[in-house]
C-alpha cells in the first residue's frame, strides 16, 4: 500500500510562467482595445473628437480598436490558457523548453504593437482583421509556426493515453488560422524595402477570399480557440465531467468542417456569383446545429452544480458567456439568410452581432478563465475579492446588454429608412437621415462600452490586489509531497 | 469495420492533418472555381486599369481606412439602385486588388460617386465634412491637400499591379509620373493620357505642388464610371 503511494508518477513541473505573462498581456490589451472602442464610438457621435488628424481620425483607430480586441486581448487570452490546458491534460510540460515559450511571448507581443503602431502611422492593407502590411505578417507566420511546434510538442511527449477535447479545438484554431492568414496575405510587395503590396487577387475573388477569411477568424480564432477554453474551464470550475463525450466529437467534426463554408454570407446580393451565396447561406444555416450542440454540451456539464453560479463568480461568467454564444450563434444563421441580410447588411446590426459575440461569448468566457487561473497560477485559495467580480460581472452584462439593444434598434431602423419609399414612390430619407436617426443610440452604444471598460478595471483592481494578497494556498509540490508524508507517517 | 474515435485521440499528428483536410474542403469548393469559371465576370466593356493618379489616391484611400465607413458595392436591391445606380458589376473590380467593397455603411456607398459632384465639392468636403453637410460625422482630411504626393516611385506600384494580373502595358509603366503630372495639369495635352485611360478625369492642382487630395479625387471621380450601361446590354449582365 505504502509502496504504491509512495511511488507516484513524477510530479511534472509546468511551465507556469509564460501561463502568467499571457495572462497579465491578455488583461492589459483588454483594457486597451475597451478604451479605444470607447474612444471611436464616442468619434462617432461626437465628430469634434477626430481632433488629431490622421493619427486618431476613425478610420486609422478602428483597426486599432478590433486588432487589439481579437488578436492582442483575445490572442493572448487563447495562447496563454492553450499552453496551461495543454500542459495538464498531457500532463506533460511545455515543448521546446523556456527560450521557445519566451519567443513565442515576445514575438506575439511585438506583432501586436507593431501592428498597432502601423495603422496609426497609415500601413493598412484593408483587409478587415487582416491589416497589418506583409512584414508585419510574416513576422506573425513565423511567431504562429513555433506556436504549432510547441503546442503540437506537448501533444506529442503527452503521458496521458488520449488527447483531451479541449485540445482539439485549440489545435484546429492553430493550423486553420495559419492556413487562413497565409492565404488571405498572399501578395507581391512593390518592393523588398517597401511597406506596400498588391493582393494577388482582385475584385469579386478578393472579397472571397478576404470573407473566406474573416468568418472564420471569426469560427476559428473566436469561436473554436475559445471552445477549447470552455472545454477545459468549465468542467474544472464545476468540478463535473463534460455532459457527454460523444456529443464533443460530433461538435468538434460537424463544427470545424460547416464553419468554413459560410463566409459568403458576407457578400449576399453583390457582385459574387449567386452560387456561390446560396452555398454559404446553406451552411450557415446548418451551422446553426453544431453551435448550439456545443452550447448544451457546456451548459449541461452544469447539471447538479448549478449552485455554484452563486458562490463562483468565475463559474458566472463562463456560464453566462455560453449563453451569450447560444444567442449569437442563433443570430447569424438569421443574418446570413438572403431575405433578412438585405435588410440587416452594412447596418449597425452586423457591429451589435459582433459585439454580443466578442464581448459576451469571448470576453466574458476569458474573464471566467482569468478569474479561475489567477488565485490557481499565483497560489492563493481565492480572489481578493469576490464581491468586486459580481459588481463587475453585472457593470459588465448591463454594458453588453445597452450596447446590443442600441445596436439593433439602429440596424433595424437604417435598413428601413434605406429602402423606405412616400406616397409618391421617391426614396423617403437621404442617407444623412438615417445618420441623424441613429445619433442618440449611438451615444447608448457609447454608454455600454463605457460600462464594459469600467467593469474590466474593476477586475483589473481585483487581480492586482489577488496577486499582491498573502500566499494562501500550498504550492504544486508542496500539494504533492503532502499525501506522501501522510503516507510515510502511516 | 467499426471507426473508432480513440485512433484519431491518440495520435496528435493524424488529428492534425485530419482536421486540416476537413478545413480545406469548404474554402476549395467555393473559392477555387471562381477562378475557372467564365461567368464569374461580365463581360462588359470599359473598365481599364486606374491611371497612375487614381491609382496612388486609392493608396491612400486604403491608407486612411475609408473603407471602414464606405462600402463600394450597390446590391443588386431596388432601392439601392434608385439611391447609387445601377447595381455593382464584378467586372468593375477586376482590376482592384485588393477589392473595397467594405461591409459598414457609416456614410453612403461611393461605388458610383464618380461623376456625381464637382472636384471642388470633393475638395471642400474633405477638407470640412461639416461645411458641406453640417450633419455628417466624417472626420476631416484637410492635412491631405497639405501632403505633397509622393509620386517618385508610382512606376513601381503600376508594375507590381502588372505582376498580380492588371494589363499595365510598358508605355504605362514608363509614362507613369509624366501620367500624374499630366492629370493634375489644366493646360498640358491630355491626348496620350486619355487614350491610355479613357474618362479619366483632370484634377487640376493650378501650380501647386501635386497633393495627395489631388489623387484622391482624381480616383473617387473615376469610381463607377468607367462602363457605359447605355451599350451594355441585359443578356451580358445575366450570369
Amino acid at each position: 500500500m505504502s509502496e504504491a503511494l509512495a511511488a507516484p508518477r513524477a510530479a511534472v513541473v509546468y511551465n507556469d510562467d509564460v501561463v502568467k505573462k499571457f495572462i497579465i498581456a491578455s488583461m492589459f490589451w483588454a483594457v486597451v482595445a475597451f478604451l479605444v472602442g470607447v474612444f471611436i464610438a464616442a468619434e462617432l457621435s461626437w465628430p469634434a473628437l477626430n481632433f488629431w488628424p490622421p493619427y486618431v481620425n476613425f478610420g486609422r483607430i478602428r483597426p486599432v480598436h478590433t486588432s487589439a480586441a481579437i488578436f492582442a486581448f483575445g490572442g493572448s487570452a487563447l495562447l496563454g490558457t492553450s499552453f496551461h490546458v495543454v500542459q495538464r491534460t498531457c500532463r506533460a510540460r511545455l515543448f521546446g523548453g523556456e527560450a521557445l515559450a519566451n519567443f513565442i511571448f515576445w514575438g506575439y507581443q511585438f506583432f501586436i504593437v507593431m501592428a498597432a503602431l502601423s495603422y496609426v502611422l497609415g500601413f493598412s492593407k484593408s483587409r478587415e482583421y487582416s491589416e497589418p502590411e506583409w512584414h508585419i505578417i510574416v513576422w506573425l507566420v513565423i511567431v504562429w509556426v513555433a506556436y504549432l511546434v510547441a503546442f503540437t510538442g506537448t501533444l506529442i511527449k503527452r503521458e496521458e493515453p488520449h488527447i483531451y477535447v479541449a485540445n482539439w479545438f485549440y489545435l484546429s484554431f492553430i493550423i486553420t488560422v495559419a492556413m487562413l492568414v497565409i492565404v488571405n496575405n498572399l501578395s507581391i510587395p512593390v518592393s523588398v524595402f517597401a511597406a506596400k503590396s498588391y493582393s494577388a487577387f482582385s475584385g469579386a475573388q478578393d472579397a472571397l477570399v478576404q470573407w473566406w477569411y474573416g468568418h472564420n477568424a471569426v469560427g476559428f480564432f473566436l469561436t473554436a480557440g475559445f471552445l477549447g477554453m470552455m472545454y477545459y474551464f468549465i468542467p474544472k470550475a464545476a468540478n463535473r465531467p463534460i455532459y457527454s463525450y460523444r456529443l464533443s466529437i460530433v461538435h468538434f467534426w460537424s463544427l470545424i468542417f460547416i464553419y468554413i463554408w459560410a463566409g459568403p454570407h458576407h457578400l449576399h446580393w453583390t457582385s459574387l456569383p449567386d452560387w456561390t451565396q446560396t452555398v454559404g447561406m446553406a451552411f450557415s444555416i446548418m451551422l446553426w446545429m453544431p453551435s448550439w450542440g456545443g452550447m448544451i454540451n457546456g451548459l449541461m456539464t452544469l447539471s447538479g452544480a448549478w449552485d455554484k453560479l452563486r458562490t463562483d463568480p468565475g463559474l458566472r461568467f463562463s456560464v453566462t458567456a455560453v449563453g451569450f454564444y447560444g444567442m449569437s450563434t442563433f443570430e447569424g444563421p438569421v443574418m446570413s439568410v438572403r431575405t433578412v441580410n438585405a435588410l440587416s447588411h452594412y447596418t449597425d446590426w452586423g457591429i451589435g452581432h459582433v459585439h454580443s459575440g466578442s464581448l459576451g461569448w469571448v470576453a466574458f468566457i476569458t474573464f471566467g478563465a482569468i478569474y479561475y487561473l489567477v488565485p490557481n497560477l499565483w497560489q492563493r485559495t481565492g480572489l481578493y475579492s469576490n464581491r468586486l467580480a459580481a459588481w463587475h460581472f453585472w457593470i459588465a452584462t448591463l454594458g453588453i446588454v445597452l450596447y446590443i439593444t442600441a445596436m439593433w434598434v439602429a440596424g433595424i431602423m437604417e435598413g428601413l429608412m434605406w429602402r423606405a419609399y412616400d406616397a409618391q414612390g421617391f426614396l423617403q430619407y437621404s442617407f444623412i437621415d438615417s445618420i441623424n436617426a441613429v445619433h442618440p443610440l449611438f451615444i447608448v452604444r457609447w454608454l455600454g462600452g463605457v460600462f464594459f471598460l469600467l467593469g474590466a478595471l474593476i477586475m483589473v483592481y481585483n487581480l492586482v490586489m489577488t496577486v499582491r494578497s498573502p500566499r494562501t494556498a500550498p504550492g504544486r509540490a508542496e500539494r504533492f509531497a503532502a499525501p506522501l508524508a501522510a503516507a510515510a507517517g502511516e | 469495420m467499426q471507426f473508432r474515435h480513440e485512433f484519431l485521440e491518440k495520435n496528435a499528428i493524424l488529428l492534425l492533418v485530419a482536421s486540416l483536410l476537413t478545413v480545406a474542403v469548404g474554402g476549395l469548393v467555393e473559392i477555387v472555381p471562381q477562378f475557372f469559371i467564365e461567368n464569374t465576370i461580365e463581360p462588359v466593356k470599359g473598365v481599364r486599369p486606374y491611371t497612375p493618379l487614381e491609382l496612388a489616391g486609392r493608396n491612400i484611400y486604403i491608407r486612411e481606412g475609408c473603407y471602414l465607413c464606405h462600402s463600394q458595392q450597390i446590391r443588386a436591391l431596388r432601392d439601392e439602385v434608385e439611391r447609387y445606380g445601377h447595381y455593382s458589376l464584378a467586372a468593375e473590380s477586376m482590376y482592384d486588388h485588393p477589392f473595397q467593397w467594405g461591409s459598414k455603411r457609416i456614410g453612403p456607398d461611393l461605388a458610383r460617386v464618380g461623376g456625381k459632384y464637382s472636384n471642388d465639392w470633393h475638395f471642400a468636403h474633405l477638407r470640412h465634412p461639416q461645411a458641406v453637410v453640417p450633419e455628417s460625422i466624417m472626420p476631416r482630411y484637410a492635412f491631405l491637400e497639405e501632403t505633397p504626393l509622393d509620386y517618385a516611385r508610382i512606376a513601381a506600384d503600376l508594375r507590381t499591379d502588372r505582376a498580380v494580373g492588371v494589363p499595365y502595358t510598358k508605355e504605362d509603366i514608363a509614362n507613369a509620373t509624366a501620367d500624374i503630372e499630366a492629370q493634375t495639369n489644366a493646360d498640358a495635352n491630355h491626348d496620350a493620357l486619355l487614350k491610355r485611360y479613357p474618362k479619366a478625369v483632370i484634377v487640376p492642382s493650378n501650380g501647386r505642388t501635386i497633393s495627395e487630395m489631388d489623387a484622391l479625387v482624381a480616383y473617387l471621380q473615376v469610381l463607377g464610371t468607367m462602363v457605359n450601361f447605355a451599350d451594355t446590354s441585359e443578356e451580358q449582365l445575366q450570369r
